[in-house]
Order: C-alpha cells, then structure tokens, then sequence
C-alpha cells in the first residue's frame, strides 16, 4: 500500500537532487534550468499527495499556480540565457566569471 | 461580495490594468520614442496610487477569503514600495536616455514588480503570496538584465535568476509543509492549527524552509551570495530600484507571514531570525572594507540595513516591528539620495563606479559633498542624523525583547561598520587631488533628490515627519 509518507519521501528525494543539481553541477547552464524545475515538481508531488490525503482542494489548486508560474519562470530563464550566449559565446557554468562571487 | 473585494484590491488591479495598458500603447506607437512619456506617466500612477492608499482611511478589510488583507501595515508598506519606485523611476529617465537604454519595456516592468511588491505586503495566504513574489521576481529578472549588449549586465541577470529560482523553490517546498500540516493555506488558519503545546515537527520544518527563502529575498546572510553582483552588473538606475522597493516589500512579506501565520510561536522562529541579523550585520560591516566599487559597496550596506532591520523582527514584539518600519522607511529615504549621487558620477560621459574617484569633490562641488557626508554619517548611523535613530529604535526594541546581546553586537558592527562609510567622507574632504576623477554635473532632477534626501536626514533630527506615529499605527495592526 502506498501511503503518504512514500510520496513524501520521493518529493523530498527529488528536491535535494534538484538543489544538488545547482550546487554540484559545474557543466552547463541547461542542466541548473532542469533542476529548478525538478524542485518545483517535487513541490506539485508534495501539494497533491497531501491535497489527496486530507480530501482538500487547495492543495491541487496550488499545483496549478504553481505550474504556470514553473513555465514563465523558464522562459524568462532561457531568454536571459539566450541573451547571456549572445555575449558570451558560452553557457558553461565555469565562464559565468565576470564578476567575482 | 465580489464588488466589495474587488474595491479592496483596487489599487493593484488599477496598477496592473495601466501597465497592460502601457505596455500595449508603447508597442502600437513609437516603441522606445515614447519610452520618456511611458516613464513619467508611470510614475506620476504611482505617486497618485501611493496617495489614494495613503488617504484610505484606516481599518482592516480581507477579500478573497482572507488571500488579500488591506490593513495599516500594508498601507505604510505600499506607499513607501510606491514612492520609493515613483522617485527611482524619475531619476533614472537623464542616465537611461544618455546610455541608450530607455526601453519602454523598463517602467512597465517596474509597475508590475511594483504590483507584485503590493501583493506581497497584503498576502493573507501562502497562494497570494507566491504569485506576489513571484511577479515581482519574474519582473527584477528581466531588469536586471536590461543592458542586453553587457556581459556584465546579463550575467548579473543569471545569476539572479538562477539563486532567486532556488530561493522561490525553497519556499515553495516550506509552504507544501505548511500546507499539509496545517491543513490549510489562509494565514489565519494556520496560525489556529499550531496548538497549546507548540508546532508539530511538519509544521516546524516548513517555517524553516519558508524562512529560508524569506532570507534569500531579503538579502540576509548566509544567503546573500547574489547581492553584490547583481548590484555591480545592473545598469545603476536597476541597482537603485533594488535597493529601496524589492527591500520594503521583502521585509513587509517576511513579517506579514510571521506574525500573521505563526504569531503565537514568536520563540522558535525569534532565535532564527536573530542570528541571520547577527551574521548580516558582522558580514555587511567587515566585507565591506575591501570594496573599490561603489556599487558593490552598496550591496554590502543593504546586506548590513538588512541585518538592523531583522533585528527588529527578531524582537517578535509590537515595538520590534514599528522599529523595523521607521527602519525600512528611512533606509528606502537614504538610498534614494545616495543612489541620485552615485547616477551621476560620470567622467567624460562614461559611468565612474571606483570610490576612489570621489577624491577631493569637496574642493569643487562643496554642496553636493556636504549632503553626501549628511547621507553617509546618516547610513553608519552617526548621530545627529536621522539614521542614527533608525537604529536607536531597532536596538531598544531588541534590548526590550531580551536580545540584549544582539543589540550589544548590532553597535559593535555598526562601529565597525562606520569604517567605509567614513573612508567615502574623507576621500572627499582630504583625499588626493591627484586621483579627482568625477566630473561633477548633476542633472537638477537628481541634485533635487539628493539634497531633498539629505534634507530630510538632517531636520528628521528634529522631527521625524510623523512617519514614527504612522509606523506604530502600522506595527499595531500587524501584532495585536
């Protein structure tokens, strides 16, 4: 039986892969989107699983928020990547450099 | 129902309406041509916006379920966010025009942020106060990242993006928290769900979390990595609209959840908040000292602000949260002026942001030296000046609360602290004539907000212009 304490512990997996995603990654820009978007999933996971536990609505409601929020947010990450390739000439992790920090 | 709702979110319904509105109209008629005009108009809605709220009236009203709350606190959070905008917005039109710059998509994204801002302070519930932050976030993304041809602009635009997205998800991931333990997501009902014997573990984790993303968005250590480039790689009239608005309603958000959706555990979330103040402040004080920038060094100033400002709402007490918004109100007046300055520190037409620049201004530009040493004493919290007694406020409300070694440790670094401010001060009254590099003209627009700022830092001493009485108005219908 699949219980709520399962789905917590795959949306609280799936978030710390995400926050690992941005801390340990050191290739590319790309691969620190799709984590963002992971945690935000695991978020959804989250809202649903107790949304269905407690027969609350809210809680799916809130998904969707969330959900449209998760794909402006992409696009206005892409297009600062897009503007930052254009004057860079790279998305690499490592060359995000010009100032120290 | 509806109609009563809808006239207590009138405000930001007229803001967000106009700034389509605007939008519209600049991409059917001259694009960037009509940019100037965009800019004004702009900013004269929100001076008239900010008067409406101001003259409202007092009360508290909820709409929407109790997702939207209109009371005191809000009102003198939204004027402050919408002056503060109005007053950036004016000042940035001369430096923006010069630089080729002024895109009409700039104060149409402002109002929107600004719409976020006013969300954020009136959330009443974890849904409203997502959306808030994020149409704010979303907004200062893109502004940040303005100077499109800059490496130095869209890095500063990424690496915003890429920590205020793992901030927005760490909030996002305390507010599921809360939700599920609490049951509900209206501040009112979860502050009913914490029961006699404190919070569940759930619930606990969730404010951590939440907190943490608070602490992103306020710049607060040990989260505040992102502050100092983003204000370095800003265009500077972007750097001046982070450090007063985004700041307010950060700050206005952070103790709205707080008091409003666990109010009754002042204790557990007291103890964190006061060391993310102690660390702010020491880190804004010592990291400092390095800064050749002058826009770096503003970073680390906001960091510190931050720290004072956090103190006050460590205290958990109705005095700690009006010291905390006579704090912000007069933090958002001094920045105003400071950044007016720092927009005009040019030499041959081309932006100076070295420090060591300023080398000697007062031999000939007395006036405009004289009122930045007003704002730079004011900014260590030299007295007389009025930021003297910001912190007096805040360190007394923390003295009260029983964190008198916060307040012990708040005066240690702000001595520490006075070191860099006072540096800018001597540059400019017994520097090296030799290294003078600032030409020194000022457009009357920002010689008006400097002087005006400077103004109000030396007759505030006197009397504060009533915003002390309106703050604790304020504080009082947050805490009861």
């Amino acid at each position: 039986m699949v219980g709520l304490e399962h789905y917590l512990a795959v949306a609280a997996a799936l978030f710390v892969i995400g926050i690992f995603g941005i801390f340990l990654n050191r290739k590319n820009v790309i691969v620190i989107l799709m984590s963002i978007e992971l945690m935000l999933l695991a978020v959804n996971i989250n809202f649903v699983a107790f949304s269905a536990h407690m027969g609350d609505l809210v809680g799916q409601v809130f998904t969707m928020f969330v959900l449209t929020v998760a794909a402006a947010e992409a696009a206005i990450g892409l297009a600062i990547l897009v503007c930052f390739f254009r004057t860079r000439g790279t998305i690499a992790v490592e060359d995000i450099n010009v100032m120290k920090g | 129902m509806i109609s009563a709702d809808i006239s207590t979110v009138l405000p930001e319904i007229l803001l967000a309406v106009y700034a389509m509105i605007a939008l519209v109209a600049g991409v059917y008629t001259g694009k960037d041509k009509v940019a100037p005009t965009i800019l004004f108009l702009t900013a004269a809605v929100m001076v008239v916006l900010a008067a409406m709220i101001g003259l409202s009236g007092g009360g508290t009203t909820s709409a929407f379920n109790g997702a939207f709350i209109d009371d005191g606190f809000a009102r003198f959070a939204k004027v402050t966010i919408l002056l503060a905008a109005a007053a950036v917005l004016v000042m940035s039109k001369d430096y923006m025009l010069r630089r080729d710059l002024l895109r009409f998509e700039y104060p149409v994204l402002v109002a929107l942020a600004s719409v976020g801002m006013m969300m954020m302070v009136s959330a009443g519930d974890l849904m409203s106060l997502y959306m808030g932050l994020e149409l704010q976030s979303l907004s200062l993304y893109v502004v940040a990242s303005l100077r499109r041809d800059s490496a130095k602009s869209t890095e500063a635009g990424l690496k915003y993006f890429v920590l205020g997205a793992l901030s927005s998800g760490m909030l996002l991931y305390g507010a599921s928290l809360t939700y599920g333990f609490a049951g509900t997501t209206v501040f009112s009902g979860i502050i009913s769900s914490v029961g006699e014997d404190g919070m569940s573990m759930g619930l606990l984790f969730g404010l951590i979390f939440l907190i943490t993303g608070f602490a992103f968005k306020v710049s607060a250590v040990p989260f505040h990595m992102w502050t100092p480039d983003v204000y370095e790689g800003s265009p500077t009239p972007v750097t001046a609209f982070f450090a007063t608005a985004p700041k307010m309603a950060a700050m206005g958000l952070f103790a709205r959840v707080m008091f409003d959706a666990f109010g009754t555990s002042t204790a557990e979330w007291g103890q964190v908040i006061a060391l993310l103040s102690l660390l702010s402040m020491f880190l804004g004080a010592v990291a400092a000292i390095g800064q050749t920038n002058i826009k770096r060094l503003m970073a680390y100033s906001s960091i510190a602000h931050m720290g004072y400002a956090l103190m006050g709402l460590a205290s958990g007490t109705e005095q700690g949260v009006e010291a905390m918004l006579l704090y912000m109100a007069i933090y958002v007046t001094m920045s105003v002026g400071t950044f007016a300055f720092i927009l005009s520190m040019e030499k041959d037409g081309q932006p100076v942001t070295d420090i060591a620049s300023l080398n000697m201004l007062s031999k000939s530009h007395l006036p405009k030296a004289l009122a930045l040493l007003v704002l730079m004493f004011s900014l260590a919290g030299v007295p007389p000046m009025v930021g003297f007694f910001g912190k007096l406020a805040v360190l007394q409300a923390a003295v009260e609360a029983g964190y008198g070694w916060l307040a012990l440790a708040g005066v240690v670094a702000s001595v520490i602290g006075a070191f860099y401010y006072l540096r800018i001060v001597y540059y400019m009254f017994f520097g090296d004539e030799d290294k003078a590099g600032i030409d020194g003209t000022m457009s009357p627009v920002l010689w008006v907000f400097l002087m005006g700022s400077a103004a109000i830092m030396v007759v505030g001493m006197v009397n504060l212009f009533g915003v002390d009485g309106l703050a604790a108005a304020a504080a009082q219908t947050l805490v009861n």
